[in-house]
């Protein structure tokens, strides 16, 4: 693949997987803990918290992106504090296209698991507590498992959404080569330049693969998990 | 007492306003839907936070708003069937069972004997028929060693046939099981075969609450129960197994004979006698077809609205009943106190009336509530 690929190719392949990756797993555990706010919390505020959620889904991603380099450059106060505090930068680092990535494709995850909790009979978790089960241990054994498949199919809609990023990245890190070109803003530097249609036309080709690649994995998964859930 | 319950709680647009206890065995919470049974359960098992309560199962207080007290579902050793059953799609029935993990392997083994379930344990849950499913939820919930067995109106989901084929087993369970059930329901056939003690709800409130035979035998409470299904439990022995398919059992007042009942000569059974099944004469009847004619003397007359009558009747110290016409009742001169005959078509008793006795607890007559 790398004899294949140019190395300046394989780099943002490589980083476009590892973005997506980081952005899917760590946004996994909040997505999750949205979703079920969401669905079963009944509290004030709750149609804003939701409205927040999916406004990345509505927004210019031009927009998210100055926003997220408004408030997490290194200028910004809330930029320099993570800075001081955790050793955490956002601006201008793989760790931002992460961040930028996670963002947009939030409201997708969160929406997929949404469903999925929507989906759960409450009362069986209320079986689990009349058998003696507390309440981690009613998520852990009862709630998960019956959220697997929401959870499945929100994380590869976060997967490809933050392989496909452009908009929020370009905005917020740039498209600095090694650092934080993807895939797409790869594909769009490339036809910036004469000669780079060959390079742009081999990062297409494995865009679509990796996608076509994820959504089977998914399908063949979820139809296990499904057959599990529906106790056959 | 093993369970204690002082209830009130506003449900929409009645408020539930109900006390009442329950000695061993089983004690079914009767009523008709929305009379606030199911309200009642779900508070003893925690499910619900009610506005003013307090109860207490096998001396431990659970739930007591006055101190603020209520433990939560899990702490409560509480089991409860669900009409659902509610049984874990994605775990086999095995792990289904497993899942309180209170229990030891020999405890697991007797249960899975009693409720014939050792055939379902690799099996999902999906692939259970009804009857299946509710023989597995039972069976997990005792096996969390609850200190009370709340049951849900079990067979409601069920079909006839399904009700026919569980219902043996709970009487097993009622024999064998030893611990103290709640029994949620609204149909008379299956409180008759089943309950111990009858706490019988109406519009929220305790109607009545007893023991079983006295409750169900009660021409007063006849019309809250449902008149077409209104009939007292008689206890007998099963005497003989007649060649020609039936079985002569002796009842308090003298013999019965039934469409065959299966089981040993000296068995205890309950049967439930119908109150429309039962005819009432003067004269000791000659020339009947009705095989069973037991002598009675009028304890009490109920009248209702309509134009029928209840006849509360005692027959060799047992209470039966019988639902005749007014018009009858004046022919006849019915009074406390008056001789009859009470008539019992054979195969009007049908086989669902019929319930095997194992447990102890209703051998003796003088049983508390």
């Amino acid at each position: 693949m790398t004899a294949w690929l140019g190395s300046e190719e394989w780099q943002a392949v490589a980083l476009s997987l590892r973005v997506a990756a980081v952005a899917t797993l760590v946004s996994l555990p909040f997505g999750v803990a949205m979703a079920i706010l969401l669905a079963r919390g009944r509290f004030w505020g709750r149609g804003l918290l939701n409205g927040l959620v999916h406004l990345p889904l509505v927004l210019p991603p031009v927009v998210t992106g100055y926003l997220l380099l408004v408030t997490l450059g290194r200028t910004a106060p809330l930029g320099r504090a993570l800075e001081d505090w955790f050793g955490l930068v956002f601006a201008f680092r793989w760790t931002g296209a992460a961040l930028a990535a996670a963002v947009m494709a939030f409201p997708l995850m969160v929406r997929s698991i949404r469903l999925s909790v929507e989906a759960v009979d409450p009362g069986l978790e209320a079986a689990a507590g009349t058998l003696g089960a507390n309440r981690l241990r009613v998520f852990t054994t009862v709630t998960l498992p019956l959220i697997a498949p929401g959870i499945l199919a929100g994380c590869v809609l976060a997967f490809a959404k933050a392989m496909g990023e452009f908009g929020a990245t370009i905005t917020f890190v740039s498209n600095i080569p090694g650092e934080t070109q993807t895939l797409p803003t790869a594909i769009y530097a490339f036809l910036q330049v004469p000669g780079g249609e060959g390079s742009a036309l081999r990062l297409v080709a494995v865009s679509v693969a990796i996608s076509v690649g994820a959504v089977l994995l998914s399908e063949a998964i979820s139809v296990r998990l499904a057959r599990r859930v529906a106790g056959r | 007492m093993t369970l204690k319950v002082r209830i009130r709680h506003a449900l929409g647009a009645f408020t539930l306003g109900a006390a009442f206890e329950a000695p061993e065995g089983v004690t079914a919470l009767f009523g008709r839907s929305g009379a606030g049974k199911t309200t009642i359960a779900h508070a003893v098992a925690g499910l619900i936070r009610p506005e003013d309560a307090r109860i207490e199962v096998a001396g431990r207080v659970l739930t007591d708003t006055s101190l603020r007290l209520h433990v939560p579902p899990h702490r409560r050793r509480i089991g409860y069937v669900f009409q659902d059953g509610r049984l874990f799609p994605h775990m086999s029935v095995a792990r289904n069972l497993d899942y309180a993990r209170r229990a030891d392997p020999a405890e697991r083994a007797r249960v899975v004997e009693m409720l014939g379930i050792g055939h379902l344990l690799p099996r999902r849950p999906g692939g259970l028929s009804g009857g299946e499913k509710q023989r597995v939820a039972i069976g997990r919930a005792l096996l969390s060693r609850p200190d009370l067995l709340v049951m849900d109106e079990p067979l409601a989901a069920l079909d006839e046939a399904r009700k026919a084929e569980i219902l043996p087993w709970l009487e097993r369970l009622k024999g064998e099981g030893g611990v103290p059930i709640l029994y949620v329901s609204h149909s008379v056939p299956e409180v008759a075969r089943l309950a111990t003690t009858v706490v019988a709800l109406g519009g929220g409130q305790v109607i009545a609450a007893g023991p079983a035979e006295r409750i169900l035998a009660d021409p007063r409470l006849a019309p809250a129960l449902g008149l077409r299904e209104a009939g007292a439990v008689l206890t007998g022995i099963i005497a003989a197994q007649a060649e020609d398919g039936l079985t002569e059992i002796d009842v308090p007042g003298g013999r019965l004979v039934l469409p065959r009942i299966a089981g040993a000569i000296g068995m205890r059974v309950r049967i439930r006698i119908a109150a429309s099944d039962v005819i009432l004469s003067r004269a000791r009847p000659e020339g009947l077809s009705a095989l069973n004619i037991l002598p009675a003397r009028v304890s009490e007359i109920h009248e209702g609205d309509g134009p029928g009558v209840m006849v509360a009747l005692e027959t060799g110290g047992a209470p039966i009943l019988a639902r005749i016409t007014r018009r009858s009742a004046n022919a006849l001169n019915l009074a406390p106190g008056e001789t009859c005959h009470a008539v019992v078509k054979s195969v009007s008793v049908a086989q669902g009336d019929v319930g095997t006795v194992t447990s102890s607890v209703i051998d003796s007559p003088g049983h508390q509530a």
